[in-house]
């Protein structure tokens, strides 16, 4: 396939996962903001805006007041905010115009479908009332997107890059919230046992969409370095660090039996993966969590960018 | 429904207003179908584009908006024995092409025997220098033609127009009949039609014959060359790589390597055996033609010439359906291929010429001028429909560069019915039918784009100017 079609697969699926994950930690951030006095919702808001590395262009817009809907409609919607879910569902889908030729009629239909439906829920102003709907719809599309894509993608080259673009993002996006929200999960800082934290924690797991998968395994109870265990380690969570880097390395592995090389995207992987598994949750935290996800970050970016050149994405 | 403009030919109804024949077996569906039916189909038939992205890009318009072309759901009927005149005529005209643009780029017989004035080559920047001498890969010149045609009479057809550089439109006649079928499936049971969806194998398959002298193995790589996204026909460049299972590259894809043409894969530089090239002539190579274009290849032509790729259409076919060449082509059919043309053109005064100058001028108001090497609608006068002060200021134009023009008469085109609020409407038609060529022979898919005008008594179908189409049928015997 041409490195240029590689490329725009990739970042489809990056997009696309972006725009997802970005309407969740919208969703969660507005349930604590209902629960909250203002001034703390304000706080809720702007680790909201921080996690999502659009502070400087939010306050430049709307100044520092991080008032509830002024957050949400400049993260879904602002024209000045060059990474509004909408901003990214329109980059995903002149991607997929881009490599129409390799995706099915089915999968660019779905990408298409959700741009025009999205542009069109997110053409006026998102008010309180209707913010449930609109996260819902954003969440919904992106699933009718991977439906497509599992349903009638041949599982080849196409489909890895595809899958690695997803996971490169979600792994990325899964450490951001950890690093904003390190602060409330570490023991030594949380009064213990108070029902404010574990609120606080449900809200760590629900901007992953993890809290039923939390509570069902660990019989509802609430612990921060569990909590924390299980973002960073739990292989069966679809959106830990260790889940995605195990599908990295799968796809990956598949490229190189494809292909018949060996790339360095892959010795790039298994350095990641081994330092995040070989790291126990007790060392994460004596080594600081802030620290450590620092490092995974940056490891993850030196991935996506060997592939992007191992592959010849671009000349 | 009523005729509106009694001096044209109505393919549906004759002059008492009964059904003709072609459209027997679709005017019976039809009296049995609900009320309502066709709006509400009309309705599901425009989301059904949206939704698969079915749209063009209108050059020059402000918000560069995404446009659907409108799509009528009375589809256009030719009976199989119309079909069969018709085709004959076709392939007789795209082979004289094919022999024109051979002798034009080689010994030039037809200037030599005096048939052709020598000037309309020397000073036409569609004849390219660098095709002299050359021959392309098979002999084809024009892999890919699309003849339009309009219609005046029960056995009337004219060539309008040969677009024999990159004609498009055939991803709507695909995907019209891909909608109609999906919108009245059982009308399909009861009116034999032939199938067009094969276009895309049999393009495949021609284009594959064609492979350059240095392919070796035995599949030719096939690549569809765009200019990109922003391209008003990206929709069908994407549409037919995916259906013929060919790379969509763009100028940005491909270098030259090894004296071949190369295309930058995951797994490194690939050669490219064949480019249908969706690029015009002017942008293929930077280094041979305009030097800022970035659509192209750097070098290109040199590889061509020395057989290591093969374009389609070939560079230069441009100057065989100049306007002021097609003024030729009833002389040119009868030189290359010793018959009777079956197909006319329409008749056209070349403004090059005083007499025919001098008639056009004093005649305006009647006539139709375009500019010779004008396409797609643009830059003509329509003088029964333009105002005065209209009049005035092309008259101004045509003065100062006659050569520049050509003019023909306002044709009574023929109509087909378009559903509207009011019911069914007669609306002018012309026809493009595809043609495939390849050293095996010309390949004509039956039936063709059917474009219509829109707007009650218009003759302008192009779609950048408001019109739409219709899916074109031709009966099964």
């Amino acid at each position: 396939m041409l490195g240029r079609s590689a490329n725009g697969i990739f970042w489809l699926f990056r997009y696309l996962e972006r725009a997802e994950n970005t309407a969740r930690l919208v969703d969660a951030g507005f349930r604590m903001a209902l629960t909250r006095d203002s001034r703390d919702a304000r706080e809720e808001w702007r680790s909201v805006v921080t996690t999502l590395g659009m502070q400087e262009d939010f306050e430049e817009a709307c100044g520092t007041e991080y008032q509830g809907a002024q957050v949400f409609n400049f993260v879904l919607r602002d024209k000045g905010n060059p990474a509004s879910v909408l901003a990214m569902i329109e980059a995903a889908r002149t991607n997929a115009r881009m490599v129409r030729t390799v995706i099915t009629r089915e999968v660019w239909e779905a990408v298409n479908e959700s741009w025009m439906l999205l542009k069109e829920i997110l053409g006026r102003t998102v008010n309180e009332t209707r913010l449930g709907d609109v996260l819902d719809t954003i969440r919904r599309q992106s699933t009718q997107v991977r439906g497509a894509m599992e349903g009638t993608m041949l599982r080849n080259d196409i489909y890895n890059f595809a899958r690695l673009g997803t996971f490169i993002e979600r792994a990325d996006n899964t450490a951001r919230i950890l690093d904003v929200k390190y602060y409330v999960l570490l023991p030594s800082l949380s009064p213990v046992g108070s029902s404010l934290d574990n609120v606080q924690w449900e809200n760590v797991l629900r901007s992953v969409a993890g809290e039923r998968a939390y509570r069902w395994l660990n019989a509802g109870q609430m612990d921060p370095k569990g909590i924390a265990e299980f973002l960073i380690h739990d292989e069966r969570f679809p959106r830990s660090l260790a889940f995605c880097y195990g599908k990295l390395r799968s796809n990956l592995d598949y490229l190189a039996r494809d292909y018949g090389t060996t790339m360095d995207a892959q010795t790039i992987q298994r350095e990641c993966q081994d330092r995040l598994l070989a790291t126990g949750i007790e060392a994460v935290i004596e080594q600081g969590l802030h620290e450590f996800i620092g490092d995974f970050l940056a490891c993850n970016n030196r991935l996506a960018q060997q592939i992007q050149r191992d592959y010849r994405f671009i000349d | 429904m009523k005729r509106t403009s009694p001096s044209s030919y109505d393919e549906m109804l004759d002059a008492d207003g009964s059904v003709r024949a072609a459209y027997a077996g679709y005017s019976d569906w039809l009296d049995e179908q609900p009320p309502g039916l066709l709006k509400r189909k009309g309705i599901e038939a425009e989301a059904f584009f949206r939704r698969t992205g079915i749209t063009f890009n209108v050059y020059g318009a402000a918000d560069a908006e995404e446009r659907l072309i409108p799509f009528d759901p009375v589809p256009r009927i030719i009976t199989a024995n119309q079909w069969r005149k018709l085709s004959r005529g076709i392939e007789q005209r795209v082979r004289a092409l094919n022999a024109f643009l051979h002798d034009l780029y080689h010994r030039q017989e037809i200037v030599r025997s005096g048939r052709l004035p020598e000037r309309l080559l020397r000073d036409n920047a569609a004849y390219l220098a660098q095709m002299a001498g050359f021959t392309p890969p098979g002999g084809v010149y024009t892999h890919i033609v699309g003849i339009d045609l309009v219609r005046v009479g029960e056995d009337d057809f004219m060539v309008l127009e040969d677009n024999a550089r990159t004609p498009s439109g055939v991803s709507y006649m695909l995907e019209n009949r891909e909608t109609m079928m999906a919108m009245f499936p059982e009308l399909f049971t009861r009116v034999r039609v032939r199938e067009v969806s094969d276009y895309p194998r049999r393009l495949a398959r021609s284009l594959a014959a064609c492979a350059p002298a240095a392919f070796a193995g035995d599949k030719p790589t096939v690549a569809v060359l765009t200019p990109g996204i922003y391209n008003s026909a990206y929709f069908e460049h994407a549409f037919l790589a995916d259906q013929m299972g060919a790379e969509l590259v763009e100028g940005s894809d491909l270098k030259v390597e090894n004296g071949r043409i190369a295309m930058r894969t995951t797994k490194g530089w690939q050669p490219v055996d064949v480019i249908y090239r969706r690029v015009d002539d002017e942008f293929l190579d930077p280094l041979s033609f305009n030097s800022s274009s970035v659509l192209g290849v750097a070098g290109i032509m040199d590889v061509y010439r020395s057989g290591g790729v093969t374009i389609a259409n070939a560079p230069g076919t441009g100057i065989s359906d100049d306007k002021a060449i097609y003024s030729f082509m009833p002389e040119i059919v009868e030189f290359y291929t010793g018959e009777k043309p079956i197909l006319s053109n329409v008749p056209t005064w070349r403004c090059s010429e005083p007499d025919a100058l001098a008639y056009v001028l004093d005649n305006l108001s009647e006539l139709v001028v375009k500019e010779v090497h004008g396409s797609g609608g643009y830059g003509m006068l329509i003088g029964p429909t333009s105002s005065k002060k209209e009049i005035a200021a092309f008259e101004a134009k045509l003065r100062a560069r006659p050569d520049n023009y050509i003019a023909q008469p306002t044709l009574s085109l023929s109509t087909v019915p378009i559903f509207t609020k009011a019911g069914l409407a007669p609306r002018h038609v012309d026809l493009r039918p595809f043609v495939l060529v390849s050293p095996h022979g010309i390949d004509i898919t039956p039936g063709g784009l059917t474009r219509v005008a829109l707007k009650k008594g218009s003759l302008v179908v192009n779609s950048s100017q408001g019109g739409g189409t219709k899916d074109s049928w031709v009966l099964d015997d």
